[in-house]
C-alpha cells in the first residue's frame, strides 16, 4: 500500500483479452486470455493482494482456441465469455497423393486450403470451477502443473453470422443477457437454463456497402440497460436493445478506425471512444456533431479506453505506442468542480471556504503516463473492487498493475 | 571811494612807495571792487567767509565799511596814532579825496550827453500821447453811435425774423403730413411695382409718426391704410417667400424685409428654415436618384462632388442667411439652426454612407479616396459655421469607418486573393496528374503563389497608403496619423492577413474528410513550404515594408515580428506533420487493405513480390520526389552514408536468419518473447506519429514509420499459414531492399521489419520460414 510502483506479471503467452472479475466486488482479479496457435491457450485468473502487494495466480485451460476477447458476467462469479479463434486448419500430407502426382496433390491443396482452412471467431459462455471462483489460496508453482479446464455452458452459435468480435454482458443485470457482435450483425442473446442454453432472442445487422464489421461495442449502464453502443469502421451507432433499431449514429467519429468505446457511469449521455487516428473523443449523444472534448496524447493508435466505474473523470487508455495514459477530465464529468461536501458536515466558514474552493474551475490534464510496457498494449481496464487500481496488459504477455497517484486520489476524495 | 579803501589797508607803505602803489595795487583794487558789489547785492557770505582775514563790516572805523563813523574814526586815530602819522594819514587822505573828485568829474562828464538825450525823448513822447488821447476820445463817441443805430435796426427785424422761422416749420410739417397723405398711395405704388424694399422703407419710416398720432382720426385713417397696405405687403412677401422659386439669397432679402416689418421672428425662423429644408431635401432627392439602382450611377467622386456643391453649399447659405437674419434670436437660434443642419446632415450622410457602401465592393482606391477627400473638405465651411452640428466631426467619423471598412475590404481582398492560390495550386496540381508528368514543378508553383501573394499584399498597402498621403485633407487627424497606421493597416491588414493564411492553412491540418484526403497532399506540403519561408523571411519583409510606408508610432501595443514568426512556424510544421500523417495513411491504408482481405491461411507457396509492395515502394519513391522538389535533403545517420544494396540484403537476411530463427523451434515460445523483449531494451522507443523536421528524410522516416508499424499491428491481427508467413518474409525482404535509402536511420526499417516478420512467424501454427537465398532471388526477380 505504502508502494506505489507498478507490480508487473509476465505471461508466457501473447494476450489481448483483459478483463475485472466484475461481480467480485471484494477482491482484485482480473482474467486475462492469451493467443497461442501452438500451445492450449490459458486464463489467467490473477488476484492481486493490495496489503502486500503480491500477485496470485491461477491458470485455466481454454483449449478451444486463441482468445480474442473476454468478458466477465456480472452476476455470476464464476462466469466468463470469450471470443476465440476456432482454426479449421486441414492439411492433407503430400505423401497420400503419391500416386497421383504432385500437381494433382497441390491442386488438391488449392481446393483444399480454399474450403477447410479457415479460421473463425467464435464465442462461447464458460464457467470456472468452484474454488478458484474466489481466488485460491494454492501456491503459483503447484497451479501451472494441474491447470484445470474451464467447463463449456454454452456456444453462441454464429455459424450463420460470421466472426464474432466481442461479448458484452448486461451491466448490472442477472446475467442472462448478452450482447455479441459478429462481423456485421448484433446479436442479443438470453442465457437459458442456468446459462445452459443460449437463446438468440433478437439481432439487427448493418446494411451498407462494402464490408461492414463491427470491432467493439459497449453497453449502456443507463436507460435501464436498453442501450448499447458499436464501432464499425469510423463510425459509432447506439442501439435500443428492445427494438433493436439504431438509436444515433456518429459518422466520421474518428478519422480512421474506431478501436474502442465505453460509457460514462455517471452522465448518462457521455461516451468516450478511442481509434487509430490517435485520439480519444469525448461524446454526448444527443449532439453528435461535434466531440465535447478530443484527446490527442498518443502516438499510435488507441486500442482502449476506459472509465473509472465511481470517478468518471478518470480516464485511461492504452496505445500500441506501449504507453498507458490516465487523464483527470475533470471539465466534463459528473464532478466538475471537484467533491461536492454536504454543508451540514462542516462549520460556516470552512463552508464558505469550500464554496470559494470548489467555484475554481478544475483544469483536464495528463495525470500520468505508464511506460512499463515494451510491446503495444491492446488492453486495460479498472479493477472492479478498487476504484484506485487498474491493469494493463500489452502483446507480449505483461501485465501491469497500477494505482491511480495517491496525492490525486486524495484531492478527489477530500 | 573804492580808491581810498584800497589804499585803506596799507597804511605802512611809505610815499616812496607811491610809485610802486597803483601798478601793485591793480588786481587788489579790482577785486575789492568785485567783493564791494557782491556785499552790495547780498552775496558776500560766501566771500566774506573764504577771507578771513578781511575787516569787519561792523567795524565802525572802516572807511570802506557801511557803518563808518567819521567822529569814531577820528577819535581813534588821534588816540592812537602819534603826531607824525597822524600826519601821513592826513596827507593820505586828502590826496584820497582828490582822486576821488578828479574820479567824479570823470563820471559826470562821461555821462551827460546821455542825460540830455533822455531828457529829450522823454519830451517828445509827452506830446505824441497826447495826441492819442485825442484820438481814442473821438473813437470812444463814434462806437456809442454805431450801438445805438444796431440796437435800433435788430429791434425793427425781430418781428419779421420770427414769422419767417415758424413758416418754414409748418413747410417741414406739411411736407411730412404730405408724406403721411401720399403714403398709402405710395405703397400701393411701391407693391404694384414690386418695389418690396422700398415701401417697406417708407413703412418704416412712417410707422413711428403713425403710431404717435393715431389718436387723430385723419391720422388714423392714414394709419389704417398704411396697414392694409403693410398687411398686403406682407402678405405678397410671404407669397413671394412661400413660393420658394427664388434662391436662398432672394429669400433671404424677403425674409429680411418682413422682418424689417415687425412679422414675428420666431415664425420666420421656422418658416426660413422650412423652405430651407426643402430646398436641401430637393437636393438630397436628387442624390438619392443618383444612388437608385436604374440609372447608371456616377462614379463616386461625381456623387460626392454633387453633394458637395449642392447639399453642403445650400447648407452653408443656409447657415450664414439665417445667422446674419435671426442674430438676435440668441442661443436658442443658433440651437434651432445646429439642430436643423444636424438632423439634414445625417441624412447627408447616410446618403454619403449608402453611396460608399456601394464602392465598399470596388477596387479604385484612389477615386475612393479622391472622393472622400472632397467631402471632408467640402465639410469643413459649414462645420466652421456650424460648430455646434458636429458636422466635421461626423465627416472625420465617416471617413475612418470608410477607411476602416476599405481595411477589412482589403484583408478580405487578401484572403480571397490566398484562396484564389490555393484553388489555383490545386487546379495545377489536378491537371498534369492527367498528362501522365509526376511531380507538377512544385517549385515554380510555391514561387508562383508566393510572388502572387507578396504583390497582392503590396497592392493592398499601396492602396491604403493613399488615404495617409500629405495632400488628402483628413491625412492629419489623429486617427490616421496613429491607430490607422499601426492598428488598422499594421495590425488590422497584414498582421491579421498572417494569422488568417495560417488559419486557413491550419484549417486543411483538421479537416473532417481526414480518411478521403481532400486536401490533395502536394498542397499540404506546398502550403508548408510557404509557411516556412514566411517564417524565414518573407513576414519581417512585409513588416519591414509596412512600417516604413506607414511610420507606425509605437503608443499602440503592436504583434513583434516573432510571435508571427513562431505561428508561421508552428503552422508549417503542423502541415508537414499532417502530410507525413495523410502519406503515411494512403500508404497505410493500401498495406492494410493487403493483410486483412487476404486470406493467409491459404495462400500459395511466394513466387513472387505482391504487387502492393511494388505500389507501395513507388508511392515512397513518388513521395521522395514531390518532398525533395521543395525541402532540403537533411541529414542521415553517418552508417547509412556507405551502406550500399548489396551488403545491406547481405546484413538484412543474415541478421533475419538469426532473429527469428530460434522462434521456430516448437520448444521455446519463451525464446521469442525473450528475444525481442531484449532487443527491445537496447533499441529506443519508436514514436510512430512523432512531430517532423523540415528536411526530406524526417518527412520520409516520418511516413515509412506510419506505414510499417500499420503493417506491423494489422499482421498481429491476423493466423497466417506457412506460406502466408513466407510471402510475409518475402515481402518484407523487398521493403527492406528498397525503403532504407529513405530513411533517416536504417536500423529503424529493419527494427520494424523484423518485429512484422517476428509477429508473422507468431501468428503461424505452422512456421516453417523460406531460405533466405530464395527470399532474395525472389525480391530481385520481382
Amino acid at each position: 500500500m505504502e508502494d506505489d510502483a507498478p507490480v508487473i506479471y509476465g505471461l508466457e503467452f501473447q494476450a489481448r483479452a483483459l478483463t475485472p472479475q466484475t461481480a467480485e466486488t471484494d477482491a482484485i482479479r482480473f482474467l486475462v486470455g492469451t493467443q497461442s496457435l501452438k500451445y492450449d491457450n490459458q486464463i489467467h485468473i490473477i488476484d492481486f493482494d493490495d496489503e502486500n502487494n503480491i500477485i496470485n495466480k491461477n491458470v485455466l485451460l481454454h483449449q478451444a482456441g486463441e482468445i480474442w476477447h473476454i468478458s466477465a458476467s456480472p452476476a455470476d462469479r464464476g462466469v466468463l465469455a470469450t471470443c476465440y479463434n476456432r482454426t479449421f486448419c486441414y492439411v492433407p500430407s503430400l505423401d497420400s497423393f503419391g500416386a497421383l502426382g504432385k500437381s494433382a496433390a497441390q491442386l488438391f491443396i488449392a481446393l483444399a486450403t480454399s474450403s477447410d482452412s479457415k479460421v473463425l471467431t467464435c464465442a462461447a459462455v464458460w464457467r470456472m470451477p468452484k474454488e478458484l471462483e474466489s481466488g485460491s489460496h494454492e501456491s503459483p508453482d503447484d497451479s501451472s502443473s494441474t491447470a484445470q479446464t474451464l467447463e463449456l455452458l454454452c456456444h453462441l452459435d454464429n455459424t450463420a453470422h460470421g466472426n464474432m468480435a466481442c461479448v458484452v454482458w448486461e451491466p448490472m443485470g442477472d446475467g442472462k443477457k448478452i450482447i455479441s457482435l459478429a462481423d456485421n450483425h448484433i446479436l442479443l442473446w438470453d442465457l437459458q437454463e442456468s446459462s445452459s442454453q443460449a437463446v438468440l432472442a433478437s439481432s439487427a445487422s448493418l446494411e451498407g456497402k462494402g464490408q461492414l464489421k463491427f470491432t467493439s461495442g459497449r453497453w449502456s449502464p443507463h436507460h435501464n440497460c436498453t442501450q448499447v453502443a458499436t464501432a464499425n469502421d469510423t463510425t459509432l451507432r447506439g442501439w435500443d436493445t428492445r427494438s433493436m433499431s439504431q438509436i444515433y449514429c456518429i459518422e466520421n467519429a474518428h478519422g480512421q478506425l474506431v478501436r474502442d468505446l465505453d460509457f460514462n457511469p455517471n452522465k448518462q449521455y457521455y461516451l468516450a471512444s478511442c481509434g487509430d487516428d490517435c485520439k480519444v473523443k469525448f461524446w454526448d449523444t444527443r449532439n453528435v456533431t461535434e466531440p465535447v472534448k478530443t484527446l490527442e496524447e498518443h502516438s499510435h493508435w488507441v486500442w482502449n479506453v476506459r472509465y473509472n466505474h465511481s470517478h468518471d473523470q478518470l480516464v485511461l487508455t492504452g496505445s500500441s505506442d506501449s504507453r498507458v495514459i490516465l487523464s483527470n477530465m475533470v471539465s466534463i464529468s459528473s464532478e466538475p468542480f471537484g467533491h461536492l461536501v454536504d454543508d451540514d458536515d462542516i462549520s460556516d466558514q470552512e463552508d464558505h471556504r469550500s464554496e470559494e474552493k470548489s467555484k475554481e474551475p478544475l483544469q483536464d490534464n495528463v495525470i500520468a503516463t505508464y511506460e512499463e510496457h515494451e510491446d503495444s498494449v491492446y488492453a486495460v481496464d479498472w479493477s472492479s473492487a478498487d476504484p484506485w487500481l487498474f491493469a494493463s496488459l500489452s502483446y507480449d504477455g505483461r501485465l501491469v498493475i497500477n494505482r491511480v497517484p495517491r496525492a490525486l486520489k486524495y484531492h478527489i476524495l477530500l | 571811494m573804492a580808491a581810498a579803501a584800497a589804499a585803506g589797508p596799507s597804511p605802512g607803505s611809505g610815499p616812496g612807495d607811491s610809485p610802486e602803489g597803483p601798478e601793485g595795487e591793480a588786481p587788489e583794487r579790482r577785486r575789492k571792487a568785485h567783493g564791494m558789489l557782491k556785499l552790495y547785492y547780498g552775496l558776500s557770505e560766501g566771500e566774506a567767509a573764504g577771507r578771513p582775514a578781511g575787516p569787519d563790516p561792523l567795524d565802525p572805523t572802516d572807511l570802506n565799511g557801511a557803518h563808518f563813523d567819521p567822529e569814531v574814526y577820528l577819535d581813534k586815530l588821534r588816540r592812537e596814532c602819534p603826531l607824525a602819522q597822524l600826519m601821513d594819514s592826513e596827507t593820505d587822505m586828502v590826496r584820497q579825496i582828490r582822486a576821488l573828485d578828479s574820479d567824479m568829474q570823470t563820471l559826470v562828464y562821461e555821462n551827460y550827453n546821455k542825460f540830455i538825450s533822455a531828457t529829450d525823448t522823454i519830451r517828445k513822447m509827452k506830446n505824441d500821447f497826447r495826441k492819442m488821447e485825442d484820438e481814442m476820445d473821438r473813437l470812444a463817441t463814434n462806437m456809442a453811435v454805431i450801438t445805438d443805430f444796431s440796437a435800433r435796426i435788430s429791434a425793427t427785424l425781430q418781428d419779421r425774423h420770427e414769422r419767417i422761422t415758424k413758416l418754414a416749420g409748418v413747410h417741414a410739417l406739411l411736407r411730412k403730413l404730405q408724406f403721411l397723405f401720399e403714403l398709402p398711395s405710395r405703397l400701393t405704388k411701391c407693391v404694384e411695382l414690386g418695389a418690396y424694399g422700398q415701401a417697406v422703407r417708407y413703412q418704416g419710416r412712417a410707422q413711428a409718426v403713425l403710431q404717435q398720432y393715431q389718436h387723430l382720426p385723419s391720422f388714423r385713417a392714414i394709419q389704417d391704410d398704411c396697414q392694409v397696405i403693410t398687411a398686403r405687403l406682407a402678405q405678397q412677401l410671404r407669397q413671394r417667400f412661400r413660393e420658394g422659386g427664388s434662391g436662398a439669397p432672394e429669400q433671404a432679402e424677403c425674409v429680411e424685409l418682413l422682418l424689417a416689418l415687425g412679422e414675428p421672428a420666431e415664425e420666420l425662423c421656422e418658416e426660413f428654415l422650412a423652405h430651407a429644408r426643402g430646398r436641401l431635401e430637393k437636393e438630397l432627392r436628387s442624390l438619392e436618384a443618383e444612388l437608385g439602382p436604374s440609372p447608371p450611377a456616377p462614379d463616386v467622386l461625381e456623387f460626392t462632388d454633387h453633394g458637395g456643391s449642392g447639399f453642403v453649399g445650400g447648407l452653408c447659405q443656409v447657415a450664414a442667411a439665417y445667422q446674419e437674419l435671426f442674430a438676435a434670436q440668441g442661443p436658442a437660434g443658433a440651437e434651432k439652426l445646429a439642430a436643423f443642419a444636424r438632423e439634414l446632415g445625417s441624412r447627408y450622410f447616410a446618403l454619403v454612407e449608402r453611396r460608399l457602401a456601394q464602392e465598399q465592393g470596388g477596387g479604385d482606391n484612389s477615386l475612393l479616396v479622391r472622393a472622400l477627400d472632397r467631402f471632408h473638405r467640402r465639410l469643413r465651411a459649414p462645420g466652421a459655421l456650424l460648430a455646434a452640428a458636429g458636422l466635421a466631426d461626423a465627416a472625420t467619423e465617416i471617413v475612418e469607418r470608410v477607411a476602416r471598412e476599405r481595411l477589412g475590404h482589403h484583408l478580405q481582398g487578401l484572403r480571397a486573393a490566398f484562396l484564389g492560390c490555393l484553388t489555383d495550386v490545386r487546379q495545377a496540381l489536378a491537371a498534369p496528374r492527367v498528362a501522365g508528368k509526376e511531380g507538377p514543378g512544385l517549385a515554380e508553383l510555391l514561387a508562383n503563389v508566393a510572388s502572387s501573394i507578396l504583390s497582392h499584399i503590396k497592392a493592398s498597402l499601396a492602396a491604403v497608403h493613399l488615404f495617409t498621403a500629405k495632400e488628402v485633407s483628413f491625412s492629419n487627424k489623429p486617427y490616421f496619423r496613429g491607430e490607422f497606421c499601426s492598428q488598422g493597416v499594421r495590425e488590422g491588414l497584414i498582421v491579421g492577413f498572417i494569422h488568417s493564411m495560417c488559419q486557413t492553412a491550419q484549417s486543411f491540418c483538421d479537416s473532417p474528410g481526414e480518411k478521403g484526403g481532400a486536401t490533395p497532399p502536394a498542397l499540404l506540403l506546398l502550403l508548408s513550404r510557404l509557411c516556412l519561408d514566411y517564417e524565414t523571411a518573407t513576414i519581417s519583409y512585409i513588416l519591414t515594408l509596412t512600417d516604413e510606408q506607414f511610420l507606425v508610432q509605437d503608443q499602440f501595443p503592436v504583434t513583434p515580428v516573432s510571435t508571427l514568426c513562431a505561428e508561421a512556424r508552428e503552422t508549417a510544421r503542423r502541415l508537414l506533420t499532417h502530410y507525413v500523417k495523410v502519406q503515411g495513411l494512403v500508404i497505410s491504408q493500401m498495406l492494410r487493405k493487403s493483410v486483412e482481405t487476404r486470406d493467409w491461411l491459404s495462400t500459395l507457396e511466394p513466387r513472387n513480390v505482391r504487387a502492393v509492395m511494388k505500389r507501395v515502394v513507388e508511392d515512397t519513391t513518388a513521395i521522395d520526389v514531390q518532398v525533395g522538389l521543395l525541402y532540403e535533403e537533411g541529414v542521415r545517420k553517418a552508417q547509412s552514408s556507405d551502406s550500399s544494396k548489396r551488403t545491406f540484403s547481405v546484413y538484412s537476411s543474415s541478421r533475419q536468419q538469426g532473429r527469428y530463427a530460434p522462434s521456430y523451434t516448437p520448444s521455446a515460445p519463451m525464446d521469442t518473447n525473450l528475444l525481442s523483449n531484449i532487443q527491445k531494451l537496447f533499441s529506443e522507443r519508436i514514436d510512430v506519429f512523432s512531430p517532423v523536421e523540415f528536411n526530406k528524410v524526417s518527412v520520409l522516416t516520418g511516413i515509412i514509420k506510419i506505414s510499417l508499424k500499420t503493417l506491423l499491428e494489422c499482421v498481429r491481427l491476423r493466423t497466417f499459414g506457412r506460406f502466408g508467413l513466407q510471402q510475409v518474409q518475402v515481402d518484407c525482404h523487398f521493403l527492406q531492399l528498397y525503403l532504407w535509402r529513405f530513411v533517416a536511420d536504417e536500423e529503424l526499417v529493419h527494427l520494424l521489419l523484423d518485429e512484422v516478420v517476428a509477429s508473422a512467424a507468431l501468428r503461424c501454427p505452422d512456421p516453417v520460414p523460406m531460405e533466405p537465398s530464395v527470399v532474395e532471388v525472389i525480391c530481385e526477380r520481382g
